[in-house]
């Protein structure tokens, strides 16, 4: 009744400006809602995607600690290098050589990651000092028995997902964007992920995966990020926890080395069983 | 002499109290039916906040040694949950296109059932294959709608070929093929089953529209959970009705009075919600047995109301008014009615010796219920009495009618004959006895439910057109972190697994020796003489790493192999085998590993073996039960007879029954699940009351009256006689209602009980007077007792 009251109080004057507003605020809003705050989660993808290019090639080593429900350990130890290609519509080249356990040291597996068909494969087995190419659909699968997918692991690659703006929120010290995304490779494991990045360095600092029924499947922690060369943050703890089965892997890395002089020609396949 | 009187003393004090409680009650009817109303109100609050139960580990305790074990190996593999759908062409095999195609599109869309982690079909199935160096890994059936059955055949022999589907997931005769969905519940919440069933059949109702040649059964351990709670639901729909009508028509066949209907249906209305929003308040899940309660409390409650309304109706009879005629009843019942619901309380209680959380439950639930009755009877029925109009004719028929005449003519049989009659049933007791060894125990879940529960016709399609419902889960240690791959690790396991499918009952073997014999032959391009245990363990370590890296989502070996690579799983999946057979491979599969390698860590679980043991850890675990409860009882009938030598005497007639029940039920029905662990503890807690109602009976007339031992004995056959057999006969009709559970366990329970009571009666009948006829001991003259014709009330 007081709102009724109040209305008729307005006189013209006030109707036409009320109307003004109303036409100006639906202009401004009702675009943004769709296209919009998905551009504004592509921008953000793409500014953390681009704040880490440029570096050429890397190499790391890393351990990796699996866990299962009952808090029984695993550990795998393994060298990642990375080539980076300049081209955007094409994934990194990846070589993978495992350290440890012993019976499957030397065994190296090269890939080069592919945006929407399943990636190239190869795996040299030492023990059958054969190269095997290997044709699958595996990029949704887990990487070695952990509750990375390989997806996970290998290039996180720009055109890989839509994406999806959908808050700013604060993450510890930092605020974050948080931005949903969607893959585009038919075979995922996932429906959607959700990703903190955050508004300074630009990382990402949490990335949440939600499985082919839209649950909840993991959570992935970046921990110990560092900068090198006043350019490329690494973190160097990621953290996955399986909610659904309660197993989990993390992942430590040591540092990481940039330039270290790899060339196309260390990753093809005639070059895999020189990894030792 | 001196002992007698001060017994006389005591009794009197008794039935002092027993007066005065009456006059209290009666005094004071309003404020004692408002008092039994609010506390009734109180402990019925409590059935809002019952629960009932979704799984079938309810019937495992938390400290059940099996059931741990069972948690560890899900915790190292995966949770065992699971849906398999079995797909059947109505007719022809599975070749045709529309089967993989519906088979095809079903397991896309099983990922999108709650709760689901895992699917495997014979379309998802990786198969692996080699051209020159290259591996192959890919889905064994893609794209069915662009495959002819030519096509479609063959890679169903594909399927045949693979020891991994071939029996399980693929029937042998191509008639059937199933998907297996892996579930994983969070667990917090009692709706998650549900919301995963109404999804899967949701989806197979879907799929049998769109497929109407296909026919779809749902199986597996949630189905299986499930028909658990549609059990309980069930049984609360079907008997809890029909059992309230027929008490109704007893009680109305026995009071012939309205108000005495009335009243005693109130009574054991009160006291059965009650005791079931007891189980509210305490948090005690109710499933398929502890469904039961309300069946037992009704029956066990209608007891004492009609004791009390029987005495009643007699005094009213022979000329007393309402009033007095509810005061001497309350007298002469107040201690009998005390000491019966005790015992039977103790009976119930003793149930709590069990592991098996449900058989807790019944006896906690049915105790409060009894004491609820008790209480009720005493309080709530006689000033409800006193309130209500309540008429009855005087008794102008003098004859006792037929059933009393039968019993006079039985008494007099039994003094002639008491020798003979004692070799008679001490025969056949001993007969019986015997036959007691040849029971077999057997707890084969699917038998657990009838017809009326739609889980059965789906198991029983599944066992009958593709694969096992038993399946035993082995988890084999290798030793060491990644020792899995060490060839004398797999030289075992492969043996075994080949041992195993020796095994007339073993529909299926998984083991993960299949995959690397494969990927032997694979990573060899393909040439069949390389299909076997790699050489060195380096190789075999490699191949799974290789394997491990091929596998898409939700596909991967975590669910068979430990996380360290330090010991693997075996799932053993047996044809229709009743627990003695599974107890018996049990023992040879551990005996084979001692002889293989001794001092092994291998263990077998799941469910087919925890409920292996189910009735033999429940009867071990009811022995102290049954002990407990044998001499708690015994003590309250020395006191109560105040007798030592009648209370041991009273054991015979209350054990021996009991022993008797089982061998009938050993020569007429030959095997028992796990009901028979908790059928001895309750049983006796029941047919101990006609004991006290006779001894006490024949222990007034000695003592008394100073009758004679037979005149004692006719005295106790005049007075009780009617009372005891009506007694047993509504108890036993009570419990033989459970007989139509649509789970087999309550239905045991039932039967048996119901069989230990008309059993009891029998030898109540003739073993305790030719006991009491043969018991040395003086005997005392006195005054014969003369049937006076009218009605004997003490």
């Amino acid at each position: 009744m007081l709102i009724l009251k109040r209305l008729k109080q307005f006189n013209t004057f006030n109707y036409v400006i009320l109307a003004g507003v109303l036409v100006l605020a639906s202009f401004a809003n009702m675009p943004v809602a769709a296209e919009d705050l998905d551009q504004k989660g592509y921008d953000v993808a793409a500014r953390n995607d681009r704040s880490d290019r440029g570096f050429n090639n890397s190499r790391v080593e890393l351990e990796m600690v699996l866990k299962n429900a009952s808090g029984a350990e695993s550990r795998r130890v393994l060298e990642q290098s990375t080539l980076e290609l300049p081209d955007e519509s094409v994934g990194d080249k990846n070589l993978i050589v495992f350290f440890s356990p012993a019976d499957i040291e030397g065994t190296a597996l090269l890939s080069y990651a592919k945006i929407l068909d399943p990636d190239d494969q190869w795996l040299y087995l030492p023990a059958l000092k054969r190269v095997k190419r290997i044709s699958s659909k595996n990029k949704s699968g887990p990487f070695v028995g952990s509750e990375f997918a390989f997806e996970d692991i290998t290039g996180q690659e720009l055109e890989k997902y839509e994406y999806t703006w959908l808050r700013e929120e604060a993450c510890g010290e930092l605020t974050c964007d948080v931005v949903e995304r969607r893959p585009l490779y038919k075979d995922s494991g996932y429906t959607r992920q959700i990703g903190w990045v955050d508004q300074t360095d630009y990382q990402a600092r949490k990335l949440e995966y939600y499985d082919r029924k839209g649950s909840l499947l993991k959570t992935q922690l970046f921990e110990d990020y560092k900068l090198y060369d006043d350019k490329y943050w690494r973190a160097h703890v990621w953290r996955m926890k399986n909610h659904q089965t309660g197993k989990s892997t993390d992942l430590f890395f040591k540092d990481y080395e940039f330039n270290v002089g790899l060339s196309d020609g260390d990753f093809v396949r005639g070059a895999l069983s020189r990894q030792r | 002499m001196t002992a007698i009187k001060n017994e006389t003393k005591q009794v009197n004090k008794t039935d002092r109290f027993a007066l005065q409680w009456a006059e209290f009650v009666i005094k004071n009817r309003l404020k004692t039916i408002f008092f039994a109303i609010i506390v009734f109100l109180i402990f019925a609050a409590g059935l809002t906040h019952i629960l009932t139960s979704h799984n079938y580990r309810v019937f495992f305790s938390d400290k059940n040694p099996d059931l741990l074990t069972f948690e560890k190996f899900e915790e190292t593999y995966t949770k065992n949950d699971n849906f398999l759908f079995v797909f059947k062409p109505k007719s022809g095999t599975i070749d045709q296109p529309f089967v993989a195609q519906a088979i095809e599109e079903f397991t896309a869309r099983a990922w999108t059932i709650p709760f689901a982690i895992r699917v495997d079909s014979i379309t998802n199935f990786q198969h692996t294959y080699a051209i020159d160096d290259d591996l192959i890994v890919e889905d064994l059936i893609e794209e069915a709608s662009n495959l002819s059955q030519a096509e479609i055949a063959k890679r169903v022999d594909i399927a045949l070929n693979e020891p991994l589907l071939a029996g399980n997931l693929v029937a042998l005769d191509r008639g059937a093929s199933g998907i297996n969905v892996t579930l994983q519940y969070p667990g917090e919440s009692l709706d998650e089953l549900p919301e995963a069933i109404n999804f899967a059949r949701a989806l197979v109702a879907e799929f049998e529209q769109n497929f109407p040649d296909l026919k779809i059964a749902l199986t597996g351990i949630s189905a299986l959970n499930n028909a658990f709670f549609e059990a309980t639901i069930n049984d609360a729909k079907t008997l809890y009705g029909p059992m309230f009508l027929v008490l109704i028509v007893i009680t109305w066949l026995i009071i012939r009075n309205l108000s005495g209907v009335v009243a005693t249906v109130l009574v054991i209305t009160l006291a059965t919600l009650a005791a079931m929003g007891f189980a509210g308040w305490a948090g005690i899940t109710i499933s398929p047995f502890s469904g039961s309660a309300p069946v037992v409390i009704l029956t066990l409650a209608i007891v004492d109301s009609i004791h009390i309304l029987i005495t009643m109706v007699q005094r009213m009879r022979v000329g007393d008014d309402k009033i007095a005629a509810i005061k001497e009843s309350i007298r002469v019942n107040f201690l009998a009615v005390s000491i019966t619901s005790l015992t039977t309380i103790i009976g119930f209680l003793a149930l709590n010796f069990s592991d098996a959380p449900p058989f807790n439950a019944l006896g906690n639930i049915s105790a409060v219920g009894i004491a609820a009755a008790w209480f009720y009877s005493l309080t709530f029925l006689p000033a409800l009495l006193a309130l209500l109009p309540f008429n009855v004719q005087t008794y102008a028929d003098k004859s006792r009618g037929p059933l009393q005449e039968a019993i006079n003519k039985l008494a007099e049989f039994v003094i002639a004959r008491a020798r003979a009659t004692l070799v008679f049933v001490g025969l056949l007791f001993i007969g019986l006895a015997a036959a007691i060894p040849t029971i077999d125990l057997n707890d084969q879940w699917v038998e657990y439910f009838d017809d009326r529960v739609e889980f059965r016709g789906d198991a029983k399609f599944a066992i009958n057109h593709l694969t096992g419902l038993y399946i035993l889960e082995y988890s084999v240690p290798a030793g060491e972190p990644g020792a899995i791959s060490e060839p004398q690790y797999l030289n075992d396991l492969d043996d075994f697994a080949n041992w195993l499918r020796e095994y007339s009952k073993v529909r299926h073997v998984y083991s993960y020796t299949d995959i690397i014999k494969r990927l032997s032959k694979n990573m060899n391009a393909d040439d069949p003489a390389y299909y076997h245990i790699p050489d060195e363990r380096e190789l075999a370590a490699q191949y799974l790493l290789l394997y491990e890296l091929s596998l898409p989502y939700g596909l991967d070996l975590n669910d068979r192999i430990d996380i360290d690579k330090s010991s693997t799983r075996v799932s053993v999946t047996l044809d229709e085998i009743t627990t003695g057979e599974t107890r018996q491979f049990l023992k040879d599969i551990d005996a084979w590993w001692e002889a293989r390698s001794p001092g092994n860590e291998v263990y077998g679980t799941g469910a087919t073996y925890l409920f292996s043991f189910i009735s033999e850890r429940n009867i071990q675990d009811m022995i102290g039960g049954n002990i407990v409860a044998v001499l708690l009882i015994s003590m309250i009938m020395i006191i109560t007879l105040r007798s030592f030598s009648f209370g041991l005497l009273s054991l015979i007639p209350n054990i021996a029954p009991l022993i008797m029940t089982f061998g009938v039920w050993a020569l007429l029905v030959g095997e028992v699940g796990m009901a028979a662990a908790t059928v001895s503890a309750t049983s006796l807690g029941i047919i101990v009351d006609n004991t006290v109602h006779i001894l006490t009976k024949y222990q007034r007339a000695r003592e008394e009256l100073a009758l004679s031992i037979e005149d004692a004995i006719r005295y106790t056959f005049d007075t009780v006689g009617a009372a005891v057999v009506a007694n047993a006969l509504i108890l036993a009709f009570g419990f033989s209602v459970l007989m139509y559970s649509s789970f087999k366990i309550t239905g045991d329970m039932g039967t048996l009980t119901a069989l230990a009571i008309i059993i009891a009666l029998i030898v109540d009948l003739l073993l305790l007077p030719a006991l009491l006829m043969l018991r040395a001991q003086p005997k005392t003259k006195g005054v014969p007792y003369v049937n006076t014709k009218k009605t004997q009330t003490i």
